[in-house]
């Protein structure tokens, strides 16, 4: 049954305000989730007044600022800072995106930051990514042949096959459309989530993958897959622009084709 | 040490509302509602099967502006999940997952239900000779 509000040990507080350097005109307050495993507390939103004159565009570049100017006790992933990576993934102004390529000037008013939601926290900005890992491999994302490759190269494609692609490979593993997904929330723990069941059909659509059915009979399951009811909430949250309810239908569609 | 309990990070407290996530809720809710709504109105129909005076009791609350009112969501109901259906239909068949067209057909599911309810309960009252 869907838990619709958040377990005792988890309810948010008000935490501490950090002002604006004297003399800062161009300013924005930053509410940041913040939970810390060391002091037994609740988490809390603590807010930091940045000023915006002397940092970057991005909400990334105001988390850096914040860690090194004014609180270094801030705990978030980050590495590439250019959408590739993935790791600074997070609950930005109320939607999922990268924190390195949201613009700040996208935001009104206060920005709210948050991790990603229904997820345990590590600390801070910083989610337990554990179990949809472990749901990733558990779709064995590779590729799956028995026949032999081709003893002089690699095993092609033609350009059509390799264009069935497109769509799927940029996918970059950040988890923010699992994390949107409200079916995802309540039934976590089976469903396997957007981001995993695109990473599914981008293996089934590979011309040379040859273990299609293998792949259909596992996703065959009232909770593995036939969770998505279509909110789309994945689509329209996506950082990098993917499809990921297009890609679970399309495994929906295969399901009963091969009936 | 022992690991401190993890908190669950916030959800509903804090994801923006979007007409993706807020259309499939009104699906489930309608769906409710229509379940419901369904035995109030099998409940209208025994009364009418069981004689002058049962119909008359339940014509007085089913006629009144409450629950008139209550007729009217249930119509309203009817129609965004008979047109929402429609709208799984082809997503299940493969299309309409591009998200802007998945905002044009969203924006037209409420505005068909809207408007075949309004329509609905206009031709009723003037089949009744109230317009």
């Amino acid at each position: 049954m869907a838990e619709f509000s958040l377990p005792a040990n988890s309810k948010v507080g008000a935490g501490k305000t950090h002002k604006a350097p004297d003399g800062a005109t161009n300013t924005k307050t930053f509410k940041v989730y913040r939970w810390s495993p060391d002091d037994g507390e609740n988490p809390h939103i603590d807010q930091y007044v940045v000023d915006l004159d002397s940092c970057g565009p991005m909400v990334l570049d105001a988390l850096i600022k914040i860690k090194n100017e004014i609180d270094p006790t801030l705990t978030f992933r980050r590495s590439c800072r250019e959408g590739v990576c993935g790791s600074c993934a997070m609950n930005i102004d109320g939607t999922n995106t990268l924190a390195c390529t949201k613009y700040l000037s996208e935001i009104d008013g206060d920005a709210k930051v948050y991790p990603l939601p229904h997820m345990p926290v590590v600390k801070d900005l910083v989610p337990d990514l554990n179990h949809v890992y472990a749901q990733y491999a558990s779709i064995k994302p590779w590729m799956r042949a028995d026949s032999p490759p081709p003893p002089d190269g690699e095993r092609l494609q033609s350009q059509e096959e390799r264009k069935e692609l497109d769509g799927l490979y940029e996918c970059i593993l950040c988890f923010c459309c699992s994390t949107s997904c409200p079916s995802y929330w309540w039934n976590g723990d089976r469903y396997l989530g957007p981001a995993v069941l695109l990473q599914a059909y981008r293996w089934i659509a590979d011309s040379r993958d040859e273990a299609t059915g293998e792949r259909l009979d596992d996703l065959e399951d009232p909770f593995k897959l036939y969770r998505c009811h279509t909110i789309m909430n994945c689509t329209k949250t996506c950082p990098k622009s993917l499809n990921p309810a297009k890609a679970i239908g399309e495994i929906k569609k295969l399901m009963v084709e091969r009936r | 040490m022992p690991l401190a309990e993890r908190p669950l990070s916030p959800h509903l407290q804090v994801y923006r509302p979007q007409l993706t996530s807020v259309l499939s809720f009104l699906h489930r809710m309608t769906g409710v509602a229509l379940a419901i709504g369904t035995l109030l109105l099998v409940w209208w129909l025994a009364a009418a099967a069981s004689g002058p005076d049962s119909f008359a009791a339940a014509q007085s609350l089913i006629g009144s502006i409450v629950g008139r009112l209550l007729l009217f969501g249930w119509t309203f109901a009817l129609f965004y999940h008979l047109a929402n259906g429609i709208r799984h239909l082809f997503w299940d068949a493969g299309y309409g997952y591009e998200l802007t067209t998945a905002y044009r057909t969203g924006w037209l599911v409420v505005i068909a239900a809207v408007g075949l309810a309004v329509l609905t309960w206009l031709l009723g009252y003037a089949a009744g000779g109230a317009l």
